[in-house]
């Protein structure tokens, strides 16, 4: 008898507990629903619609909007050819994300390792320069680049004025200026995680390492870089997944000649009014981030597993 | 004067007339940096009526924005074909600005237009022509040609702004090939994707913002509009707008009232105040166009009157006021676009 009511009480706890626990859980789930998961299942229903003729969307399932990603159907026999257009917007998307993120590996693993070798009490200032500029608003940031390199700019009126040159150099309005403008946005982002790693560095492996006569070149690669990597991996991942879905850099230095995926995207929703196609392209995009994740988290597990 | 005073004695009447009128309130959603605030400040004053003014960047912006409903705008100015489609999806009110007491100062080659037959849901705001505007001191010879885009000559390899936007950008195409507009012909758009894609090696920007491409010195040839061109001459005197004997677009920006529109009877209001050619005259002496009313030029700035890119010369082409095209051809201009773009 007192045993039951025991038990009773006990299950009647533990269920006030669960509900305790839900009713904490639920502001962090229903806004994880509302922000991601729900906008999210839009896009994969709209994704598999067909276009509505003035934008929005007719609720017929199509599989078009894939199908349209890699192949053209004939105007006038309805077969399927390879079309390239979009998979080489794509390919310059994932060629400049690239290429920024080596050049802020290469300009901030030098940032990254003069800070953390610093004394203690002066690290904060330089990593308070380095966030400085995130104080800004990015168009302005990107705005202020567009000055910079434009053809009557600071950089080519100085190097004429130095006479180093004679008529300008075209900067602006290339790749090389998105590619220039994803570097100076993303650097901090290479340099903070870049920081982290290095930071706990014990400095005395290094010095062990120039004991054992190892060069400069073999204590970095060797010693430095193997300690670094999961900063390396981290700082790589934040350069390059933002860098893919760019939009304002490529809109305002690329001049609008070429597209990027963000870009690609925005037009379809726009001027194109195809939802379902621009739906099923920011799924694809969405697919190759998740790609260089699981990359991530492989390379991440097998790190812990050396070193375990 | 007197007029004035008898609209503001009619909407005495009407506000006492209909008991909806007792928020005095009016929200317009217009393109941005295209309201005279001091217009806007005219109406509040003769009606006590207070306006909400909010701004969008394209046609598009607008249609989507407007589809998704529930806006709680009342007046929107959708250009020429946005008018038509608005009118097919059923998203504006049939207010017949065709009967109202100012409707006789409507320019009479502006009242059966393609896009709303007799006027009985919109009335001309502005209307203007995009073609290109060129540094005549970089390029001295013939600029009434659109061969300066499709063909540069040397001097403007490389300095050229095209408009980023589709229809534009292919219209031209289609006009320097002497092909007609909403063209769904393959052939012939595969030879205007073959001539865009030749012609973009000469051009060094593909971008809305026109004038301050103009005026940094980015470029000195620049698709544009008519009273981008004229603000942008302002900065930059040596400008010239170009007339081209191919032909080039004409548009127009209509006040509509949207279905559903919470203060109707203010809507109305202001659809027959802005054919006052007062008030039309300081919409244009704000935004530099052209606007429909008759009787405005007086009230109009006098460099607006004899502007060039105002003032057509008389032996220009008429202006090709473009109808939206069907789903199959935006499709095939679509495609035409994205290998542009690849």
């Amino acid at each position: 008898m007192t045993e039951t009511s025991l038990s009773a009480a006990h299950r009647e706890a533990q269920a006030r507990a669960t509900r305790t626990r839900y009713g904490l859980l639920a502001p962090a789930l229903i806004i994880i629903l509302a922000i991601s998961i729900l906008p999210l299942g839009i896009t994969v229903v709209y994704s598999f619609l067909e276009p509505g003729t003035y934008g929005g969307v007719v609720w017929n399932f199509s599989t078009d909007a894939y199908v349209q990603f890699l192949f053209e159907r004939d105007i006038f026999d309805d077969t399927l050819t390879f079309d390239p257009a979009y998979l080489s917007i794509f390919m310059r998307s994932i060629g400049l994300a690239f290429g920024a993120m080596i050049g802020t590996l290469i300009l901030g693993f030098p940032t990254a390792y003069f800070i953390a070798t610093k004394p203690r009490n002066q690290r904060n200032f330089w990593l308070f320069l380095i966030t400085l500029p995130f104080w800004t608003n990015l168009l302005i940031r990107t705005y202020a680049m567009l000055l910079i390199i434009r053809d009557e700019g600071f950089v080519n009126i100085s190097l004429m004025k130095l006479r180093l040159i004679d008529s300008p150099i075209s900067i602006l309005y290339t790749d090389t200026a998105v590619f220039i403008g994803l570097i100076y946005s993303y650097l901090p982002f290479m340099v903070l995680p870049l920081y982290a790693s290095l930071e706990k560095l014990d400095f005395r492996l290094v010095e062990a390492g120039y004991d054992l006569y190892a060069s400069r070149w073999k204590v970095l690669r060797h010693v430095i870089a193997p300690l670094a990597k999961p900063g390396i991996i981290a700082g790589c991942i934040l350069v390059f997944i933002p860098g893919l879905g760019a939009y304002i850099t490529p809109e305002l230095l690329g001049g609008g000649k070429s597209l990027m995926i963000g870009n690609m995207i925005a037009i379809q929703f726009g001027s194109s009014r195809n939802w379902p196609f621009g739906s099923a392209a920011a799924l694809i995009l969405m697919m190759l981030v998740i790609i260089v994740l699981l990359i991530y988290a492989a390379s991440a597990g097998r790190g812990r597993r050396t070193h375990g | 004067m007197k007029r004035n005073t008898t609209i503001a004695a009619a909407s005495v009447l009407a506000l006492t007339a209909s008991a909806a009128l007792a928020e005095g309130e009016l929200n317009i959603y217009n393109w941005g940096n295209y309201t005279n605030p001091e217009m806007i400040e005219k109406f509040e004053k003769e009606f006590d009526v207070t306006v909400n003014l909010d701004g969008y960047d394209s046609n598009e912006t607008m249609l989507a924005k407007v589809q998704a409903g529930n806006t709680g705008y009342d007046i929107v100015v959708p250009g020429d074909y946005m008018v038509k489609v608005m009118i097919e999806q059923d998203l504006l009110e049939e207010v017949k600005p065709n009967e109202m007491e100012n409707f006789g100062n409507v320019d009479p080659k502006w009242v059966d237009v393609w896009w709303d037959e007799g006027r009985n849901y919109s009335i001309p705001y502005q209307w203007g022509t995009t073609s290109f505007t060129v540094d005549t001191e970089v390029f001295d010879g013939d600029i009434d040609t659109l061969a300066l885009m499709f063909d540069a000559p040397e001097p403007l390899k490389g300095r050229i702004n095209m408009l980023n936007d589709m229809n534009d950008v292919i219209n031209a195409g289609l006009r320097y090939l002497g092909y007609g507009r909403c063209n769904g012909n393959p052939d012939e758009m595969k030879e205007v994707l073959e001539l865009l894609m030749k012609a973009k090696a000469d051009w060094r920007t593909m971008d809305y913002s026109t004038i301050e491409k103009l005026t940094s010195g980015d470029v000195d040839l620049s698709q544009t509009w008519n009273g981008a061109a004229m603000r942008a001459r302002a900065q930059r005197p040596s400008l010239k707008y170009a007339y081209p004997k191919e032909g080039f677009t004409g548009w127009m920006d209509n006040v509509a009232v949207l279905k559903g529109a919470p203060n109707l009877e203010n809507a109305k209001l202001f659809i027959n105040f802005m054919m006052e050619p007062e008030n039309a005259a300081m919409t244009s002496n704000f935004a530099r166009y052209a606007n429909g009313i008759k009787g405005s030029e007086e009230f109009m700035d006098a460099e607006m009157l004899e502007a060039p890119e105002i003032v057509m010369p008389a032996d220009a082409p008429d202006p090709d006021f473009v109808t939206p095209c069907p789903q199959e051809v935006v499709d095939l201009y679509n495609k035409v676009w994205t290998r542009l773009k690849q």
